[in-house]
This record gives C-alpha cells, structure tokens and sequence, in this order.
C-alpha cells in the first residue's frame, strides 16, 4: 500500500483571521513536492497545521494520513506517526544537549507505545548511528554536545534540522524554508544532504523561495499558493519559472485569489494599525 | 504532635540541664550561655522586620518543640536514616551522620587522618580538639546574636559536622555528611568547615526527613573558613520533609587567593529562611555562589544572600535558579555590598525564575551597596514561564507534553550544574534534582 498524506479542502484561522481557504494537496511517500508562494500566502500556515501547531483552528477540512483523520492528534501522536517538520526557525532549549534531545527523541518516534519513563534506545547503539549519521552531514562530532540550537548560526540550525530528521526517519517530511537565511554553499550542503539521508524514502513538502534547494531533490511536483489556496501544479519547470520571474504571472492568471491575498494583506496592516 | 512535647519547649531549666549534660570546654559553654542570653531577649521575627516582610512565620511555634536530650538516649534510632541523594555514585573520603541533632557515625579515611584532617561530629571532636578549634568559633562567623534563630543555634547547637583540613593538605575525595530529623524532630545542626592556607577539599551535606512529608523544625548554621590559598567546593542540599521549619544562617569567610564554590540545592522543607552570606576577607579571593530551588505544594522557601566585598581584587559571581510549582512561593534578596577599600571588585548576581503554575510567586530583589569607586558590579533577574512554541518544537519531535516540560525544567538547571566542576558532583545533584524534575505533574 502507498501511503498518503492528503489534504483536502483545508479551511484555517488564526483567531479573527482566515489564512488557508481551501488546500488541496496529496502527497504519496516517495514524492518530493515543492511549495511556493509570495509572503503572507499561507505557506507557513500549512506546515503548522499539518504538524499540530494548537494556534491554528481549522474551520473546515481534513487531514488524513493513510486514510485516518489526525485532526485531532496532538503533535505528540503525528510525530510518533511518522509526520515531522524542520523549523523555519527552531527553538533553543538551554541546558539540553542535542544527543540527549534527540535519543529521547528518537526512541518516542520509533516506539510510538512508549509510555513515560520507559527504556530509552541503548546508549551506545544510540550514538554509533548518532555519529554515522553526523559524518554523512559532516558534521563535527561536537555539535552533539552542544545545547539544542542554542547559540547556533543560522546554517547549524538548519543542518541540526536535518540531522533530526535522518535520525527520526519519517514518513512524510515538511521542510519549511530550510534555506531561508543560508548561502549558497550551504543551502547546497542542506539540498544533497536532504537527498543523502533518504529522502528518495518519504513523502517530502519542500516550502521555498528559491530552487536551489530543489537542485538535489527534484520535485515531482510544484504547487503555488496564493491568498491561502493552492492555484496551480506543475513539474519542476514551474518552480524554475516561479525562481526567475516572480509571482506577477500567478497573480494575472488568478485575479481572483490575487484579489484575496490582497485583501488579507490589507488585513495585516489594519491590525498592525490598530496595535493589535 | 504530642502535647507532652507541646508542654517542654525551651526554657531556662531545659536549658541548664542541657549544658550540665555536655562535658564541654568552658569557653564553649560560656559562648553557650551569652547566645542564650541574646536568645531570650529577642522577639521572634515577624513581618515588621524588613528582611522578614516577604516571609510570614506567625504559625511557627517554637513552643512545640523542644532542646534535644543532650546525652542523645533514644532519640538517635527513630526512624530510618533516609537515603543519601549526593553520596550515589561518588567516591568518598569519609561520611558523617547525625539524626536528630546527634551524632549517629563518622567515618575518614585512615589515611586523610594521618594527614592531621578531622571530620566527623562537632559536638564530639570540639571535646577533644578545643584549643585548636576555639579561635575559629571565636571569629564569630556567622553573628550568633543576629536575630532569634541565629542565638537559638549559637546557644544550643548539638550533634554538628566538622571539617577540619590542615596547611596545604588536598583531599581529593569529597567528604560526605547527612543531618536527618524524625517526624517532628529537632535539628540544631552546626556545620564548621575550616580550610587552613593552601588546603583543598570538597564537602557535600544534605539534610533530609525520615518522612518526606514530616514535620520538624531545623535551626541551623553552616561557617566556612577558607583561609589564604585554599580551595573548597561546598554543596548542600536540602530536602527536609514538607513540614519542616528551616531557619539557617550560612556564612563563608574567604581569605586572600582562596577560593570558594558553593553551591545549595533546595527541595524540601514548608517554609525555609536562609542567610546565605559570603565575605570576601583577604584581596583576590574568588566566590562562585550558585543556588537550585525547586518547590510545590505551599512551600515557601526565602533567601537572603549576600556577597560581601571587603578586599581588593576580589570577585563574586552568584547564580540562583529556581522551579516554582503549584501555589509555591520564593523570595530572593541579593545583596553585593563593596567596602571602599575593595577596589577593582568584580561581582555579579542574577535570578532566574521559571513558573510553572499561574499560582506559583517567586519575588526577586537584587541590591547593590557600593562604596569603593573602581568596581564592575552587574545584576540580573528574569521571571517566565515555560515557553509554549518550545513545547511545541519538542513536541514535534515525539515528546509528550509532560516530558517535553520536564526535559525544559531539567536543561533550565543544567546550567547551574555546568558550573560544577567535578564530574561525580555535578552528576549526583542533577541525579538528585531529576528526581524531583521527574514528579512534575505537567502544566
């Protein structure tokens, strides 16, 4: 059986306001979507959502993963499940070192049972694939001993990401701007070690601006989105076009959704405005 | 609590009895007898003392509870001995216990007595080495005439540790002591660390009831002399029953070039008052004070520290962490104090508070008193909660909400335990603070 994380017809709010009217998107295990869309589009939104974040209120729509509802999971239960995020920006835990993080980490994900205060994976079976796995990223053994992203650069923070996920191993993965604030050679570094780690074996929701980061994992598919839909699909030709010409084209070819986005953004400033 | 101990207290008769029961050298007992003089003169505190606002004690009645049995009959086997958190794990170079204000056992490792160090109970080695021990009671460490709790112990203290370590002596294996109390036990614990010039040595002690839930009153005082060159790493902990009454007087006097790293870990107790004081006596000494709180239910737990700059060239540096659950409460006063002469001081206090229920109140009043002109005194306090976009992220990553808290209360105390130089210590009081951690019900 192929599995499947399909979305359909996503409707979500945040307090007052409307950010996703109505997403539709499939992604089988094995495939590599790209998502792209101007700011405020509701991209970020999406990866929140299907990873649990309780700010978000989905108003109408589903969520299923392998034909089950996770609507009502916690982030806890997708995790365990197989669904995992890389952060657009991660959160710093001080005093936690990344290795003791990521055994408790990794042994919740891949016992999704495990009950409280039960056994954590061995600790030197634990390390052997933390090390293995930090040599694939190039990665200096160090980093494992350092507080999760305290103090990290930008580029150690996302590669901290990745590492998570090649030791968490999940089913579907959202990398939500992953190369956001890095260079070039690093977010070269993050692309093949996307593709490196096995990415060939889940179903992967690439969020970017750019198309670099798609240079090792070439997308099967790309969506746009604008004022909180998905307006088109395409191959990789279309995340090439969307890189070098902007998103004007969308706009014209999508008054209607355009006319939204506008009108959220309108939105924004107004709340902005009145100090909210 | 039974009414036949209600009916005892301490009184002007317990009292000579008690001193006609010691066999002690007559400076001690002269000591005794002014503290007590003091002691009777003073007022309990109360809310009309300024260091005393924050910190509530009308329900404390003294009157419950009475001057332990000098000669120690019967009162020594109530209960179990509790289990010692800091010694797991540690290789020791001697242990003392003292239940109930007496002393139960010391051991030392023949070959530190060789080297002339003493350790073991006070109450027993002041008998035998007064003449060397008298100067150092005589400096007066910690103010016996302070306030009513300070008198209380300087007048009747019983039982007590001592570590004794001759002229450039190095103890590598850290000295063990447990002061434990019974269900409404009395500890008049007195604590006497001397360190003579160019020694080193690390002692850990802890207190703790036979009952986690038990009551009792402990009115104790801890003096740590550090004379020129040496070099101590004190911990103790405190994980007394939560019914206990603390009152503590706590004072390190640290000479020239010596070092001081003290570290308190509070857990237990229903309400606790503390005078955690650190004078710098000698120029280019160096104190390290680090403090771990961690409270629930009702308790109360209020220190005052004090960093006390009296020389040249000194620094401070004093970091006190604190978990508040439930409708717990702490109140911290710090206080740098720089004498004019004590210049080019480098001293720093910070506070953080992390509150994990809305009920909880941590109060955090940092105070500098400077009057030296060339000084770096910086402070710091910061008060939050549990952050809920790191509770997501670990979340994310498969933890449950409740571990995800634990792990973020456990990594906030961990940078308290960095600063703990030895492996097997640091080790020990996150082993012992994590079991605590590991109780929380969640937020």
């Amino acid at each position: 059986m192929i599995e499947t994380l399909k979305i359909t017809n996503l409707h979500v709010s945040v307090g007052e306001k409307q950010i996703l009217n109505g997403v539709n998107l499939t992604i089988n295990r094995g495939e590599v979507h790209a998502l792209m869309g101007p700011n405020g589009s509701g991209k970020s939104t999406l990866a929140g959502v299907i990873m649990g974040h309780p700010n978000y209120e989905v108003t109408e729509g589903t969520i299923e993963l392998n034909g089950q509802d996770i609507l009502e999971w916690d982030a806890t239960e997708r995790a365990r499940a197989g669904v995992f995020m890389a952060f657009q920006r991660p959160m710093a835990i001080p005093g936690v070192k990344m290795a003791d993080f990521l055994r408790h980490a990794t042994t919740n994900v891949r016992n999704p049972q495990r009950k409280e205060g039960e056994q954590l994976i061995p600790m030197r079976e634990f390390r052997k694939e933390l090390r293995e796995k930090m040599t694939q990223l190039k990665m200096d053994e160090e980093f494992a001993r350092r507080y999760v992203n305290d103090g990290f650069s930008g580029g150690e923070m996302k590669r901290a990401e990745i590492l998570q996920m090649a030791m968490l191993r999940p089913k579907f993965a959202i990398l939500d701007e992953t190369d956001s604030g890095l260079d070039v050679d690093a977010v070269k570094l993050a692309s093949q070690s996307i593709a490196e780690i096995g990415g060939a074996e889940m179903g992967i929701l690439i969020i970017t601006h750019h198309d670099r980061l798609l240079e090792h994992n070439t997308p099967d598919f790309t969506h746009v989105i604008l004022g909180g839909r998905i307006v088109e699909t395409g191959g990789v030709e279309l995340a090439r076009e969307l890189y070098t010409e902007g998103y004007e084209k969308v706009r014209e070819r999508h008054p209607e959704d355009a006319a939204i986005e506008k009108e959220m953004a309108a939105k924004d400033k107004q709340l902005v405005g009145g100090g909210v | 609590m039974s009414t036949a101990i209600a009916a005892k207290g301490f009184s002007q008769a317990a009292f000579d009895a008690y001193l006609a029961a010691r066999d002690e050298p007559a400076w001690l007992l002269d000591m005794r007898r002014k503290a007590w003089a003091r002691f009777q003169d003073l007022p309990l505190p109360s809310v009309r003392d300024e260091e005393w606002m924050r910190t509530d004690i009308r329900l404390f009645k003294l009157d419950r509870f009475e001057l332990p049995d000098a000669l120690g009959h019967g009162e020594a086997s109530q209960g179990q001995v509790p289990h010692a958190l800091l010694a797991a794990g540690v290789n020791l170079g001697g242990r003392a216990v003292v239940m109930n204000s007496h002393a139960l056992s010391a051991k030392l490792e023949p070959s530190l007595a060789k080297q002339g160090v003493l350790f073991g109970s006070l109450q027993h080695l002041v008998k035998e080495h007064g003449d060397l021990l008298r100067p150092f009671f005589e400096r007066r460490v910690v103010d016996p005439h302070k306030d009513k709790f300070a008198a209380l112990n300087a007048a009747c203290w019983s039982g007590g540790t001592l570590l004794y370590v001759p002229k450039g002596v190095r103890i590598e294996q850290p000295l063990h002591a447990l002061s434990a109390i019974s269900n409404g036990g009395v500890d008049l614990d007195k604590t006497l660390v001397i360190l003579e010039p160019g020694a080193d040595a690390t002692m850990l002690s802890e207190t703790a009831s036979t009952d986690t839930t038990g009551g009792g009153m402990h009115c104790g005082s801890i003096e740590l002399i550090v004379e020129q060159g040496a070099r101590l790493r004190y911990v103790n902990l405190q994980n007394w029953g939560h019914e206990v009454w603390h009152f503590a007087h706590q004072k390190g006097h640290v000479g020239r070039e010596g070092r001081l790293q003290w570290t308190i870990g509070a857990l237990g107790s229903r309400l606790a008052k503390v005078n955690q004081h650190v004078a710098m006596t000698g120029p280019d000494a160096e104190v390290q004070v680090n403090g771990v709180m961690f409270t629930e239910g009702k308790q109360h737990l209020s220190y005052n520290t004090h960093q006390h700059h009296q020389a040249a060239f000194c620094k401070s540096d004093l970091l006190y962490k604190a978990a508040l659950q439930d409708k717990s409460r702490t109140v911290w006063r710090g206080m740098i104090r720089v004498e004019r002469d004590a210049q080019r001081t480098d001293a720093y206090q910070r506070n953080d508070n992390l509150m994990l229920s809305r009920d909880a109140r941590a109060d955090s009043i940092p105070g500098l008193e400077i009057e030296a002109d060339d000084v770096r005194c910086t402070h710091g306090s910061t008060s939050g909660r549990v952050d809920d976009q790191q509770l997501f992220y670990a979340m994310t990553r498969g933890y449950t909400r409740r571990e995800a808290v634990r792990m973020i209360v456990a990594g906030f105390f961990q940078q308290v335990f960095d600063r703990i130089t030895i492996e097997s210590v640091r080790d020990a009081l996150s082993e012992a603070i994590g079991r605590r951690v590991s109780d929380i019900k969640g937020l």
